[in-house]
């Protein structure tokens, strides 16, 4: 009993004070995820604070983190918005990829991780948040802007991107070979494609089978469905994220909408669940030895996704501020840079490092991506009036 | 339409000034009414949230003179305002003098005289040239009531 009690307290502890931090970040107008980090890293071994007794707990919690984030991912979008996505954005989306990645590969093969530490940071420096980004475009009243629907296609190709990328991480991870890999490849693009296809003809039926009128049985029905997948997936040595991604793709219409509204409360809590233990297994000391390559990278992919907007946005004829606010929204980096890091570091493929490098790296950039959202237009104004001048002389 | 992937969708169009004004509708049936900023019309210089009831109510306000379009494509009554010009034979006397009802069937319904509406005009409400008369009838109904105006 005792033990119990004190595990509650600390839970309790945990999560008031998560609760404290996530207001504090929205009232300075960043995202909590830095702030969960840091206290994931204040608690945990070479922190302040070491916890004791629910660490087990914690451990599943996060788990369940990462499930849920991948399944609302794949809830986020319908099949068809995924078609059209691919159909409109696909030019915009290769650059993104291309720009997005090379810098983290480049990091990775300077630092001697080898292809695969490569691969795991090509995913942590590419992929965008598309929560923060979501968040940010609704509190500063862009919903409606002629680039938001730029901005979000490029989030819905990303989407698409980590549907492929996932599967191939996760089984060169598992130690597969180069040949092992391809087959990989092969699988995952075979997989992805049938996953669409279900979603697209038959997704009712998956919807069938976990909706309900009523909202207590059908929150039981999602959450059993999505661990259950995600259970079997990581039994056949995809990871757990993966098979929930995909059946977030799978469930569609009505039902994908309401389950989103029903899980987006447990995917908040078990995420920043998620995000403490990231923080609590990475130990503070190992940061400042990547803080360098970390700013590097951080100031680099600000100015590639600046570019990828600017580039989107200029292709469907949005005038220079619109280009530049397109860039700048899409600059966040968040929670899926961090499941990306935590399923490489899980696996113990990669080097300590880093998780280090991504944390740091997710830190800033969690912080700076909003920041860029909401300055970028008193700066651009600024500069059009310098440059305006000077060129009229 | 535009489809606001993840988000809902966005209907808008671009007002004869420039504006392009619309409407934001997210998943969950929240509306949101945008208007674009003059300087920059691919962003907004206000995005209101609305319930239900208020864009009931805008739609009302907006729509209401629309019905009036619409009763005449529809009846083929419509509504013109008619002037009393000086020289006019009615020019100082009143509205039953003018028997417009009996001779066009056009309904008098409002008179504009000096900047102020009199609404309803009684059978004795008397004329002066500079009158703008807004009536209602049938298209002949008005021309000949134009007619009967200018030359009794």
């Amino acid at each position: 009993m005792h033990t119990t009690a004190i595990s509650l307290i600390e839970l309790g502890a945990v999560f008031f004070g998560l609760g404290v931090l996530g207001r504090l970040a929205w009232r300075i107008g960043i995202s909590p995820i830095p702030l969960y980090l840091l206290g994931g890293l204040a608690f945990g071994s070479g922190g302040l604070l070491p916890l004791q007794g629910i660490d087990e707990f914690a451990h599943l919690a996060s788990e369940i983190g990462v499930v849920l984030l991948l399944l609302l991912l794949g809830l986020e979008y319908s099949a068809e918005e995924l078609f059209t996505g691919l159909r409109r954005s696909w030019t915009a989306g290769l650059v993104d990829i291309v720009l997005n990645a090379a810098p983290g590969v480049a990091v990775a093969l300077i630092l001697g991780w080898g292809p695969i530490g490569a691969l795991t940071m090509a995913g942590v420096t590419y992929i965008s948040s598309s929560g923060i980004i979501a968040k940010v475009l609704g509190d500063l009243g862009r919903l409606g802007n002629r680039e938001t629907p730029v901005i979000l296609s490029i989030l819905v190709f990303e989407d698409l991107a980590m549907a492929v990328y996932l599967p191939i991480l996760t089984a060169l991870l598992a130690g597969a070979s180069f040949v092992g890999g391809l087959t990989a490849v092969g699988v995952s693009l075979v997989v992805i494609t049938i996953v669409l296809l279900i979603a697209l003809k038959f997704g009712k039926y998956v919807s069938m089978v976990v909706d309900s009128p009523e909202p207590e049985v059908f929150l039981l029905r999602v959450l059993g469905a999505a661990l259950l997948v995600a259970g079997l997936a990581a039994q056949l040595q995809v990871s757990a994220a993966v098979g929930a991604f995909l059946l977030g793709i799978a469930i569609s219409g009505s039902t994908a909408e309401n389950a989103t509204k029903l899980l987006e409360p447990l995917r908040d809590l078990f995420a920043a669940m998620f995000f403490v233990v990231f923080g609590l297994n990475t130990d503070p000391s190992t940061i400042p030895p990547v803080l360098g390559y970390a700013v590097a990278l951080a100031l680099v992919t600000t100015i590639t996704k600046l570019a990828t907007g600017w580039w989107a946005a200029r292709r469907q004829g949005i005038a220079r501020m619109g280009q530049a606010r397109a860039g700048a929204a899409l600059v966040a980096r968040g929670e899926f840079s961090i499941v990306i890091a935590g399923l490489a570091v899980a696996a113990n493929a990669v080097d300590s490092q880093l998780a280090a490098l991504a944390t740091a790296y997710v830190l800033l950039m969690a912080i700076i991506g909003p920041l860029a959202a909401r300055l970028v237009e008193p700066v651009a104004r600024v500069l059009q009036r310098t440059v305006r001048p000077a060129a009229a002389e | 339409m535009t489809p606001l992937p993840g988000i809902g969708t966005r209907q808008d169009f671009v007002s004869r000034g420039g504006r392009r004004i619309g409407v934001v509708t997210t998943r969950d049936g929240k509306v949101e009414l945008i208007v674009s900023k003059q300087d920059d019309p691919d962003s907004c210089v206000a995005s209101i949230p609305l319930t239900i009831e208020e864009s009931a109510t805008l739609a009302t306000l907006l729509g209401a003179p629309q019905l009036v379009s619409r009763l005449e494509e529809q009846t083929g009554i419509t509504t013109r305002q008619l002037p009393l010009a000086p020289g006019s034979p009615y020019d100082g006397r009143t509205l039953g003098d003018t028997a417009l009802r009996t001779r066009t069937a056009v309904s008098v319904v409002a008179v504009v005289r000096g900047g102020t509406v009199h609404p309803s005009p009684r059978p004795d409400f008397e004329f002066v040239a500079g009158d703008m008369l807004v009536t209602v009838g049938t298209t002949e109904g008005l021309n000949r009531a134009a007619t009967v105006l200018e030359s009794g």
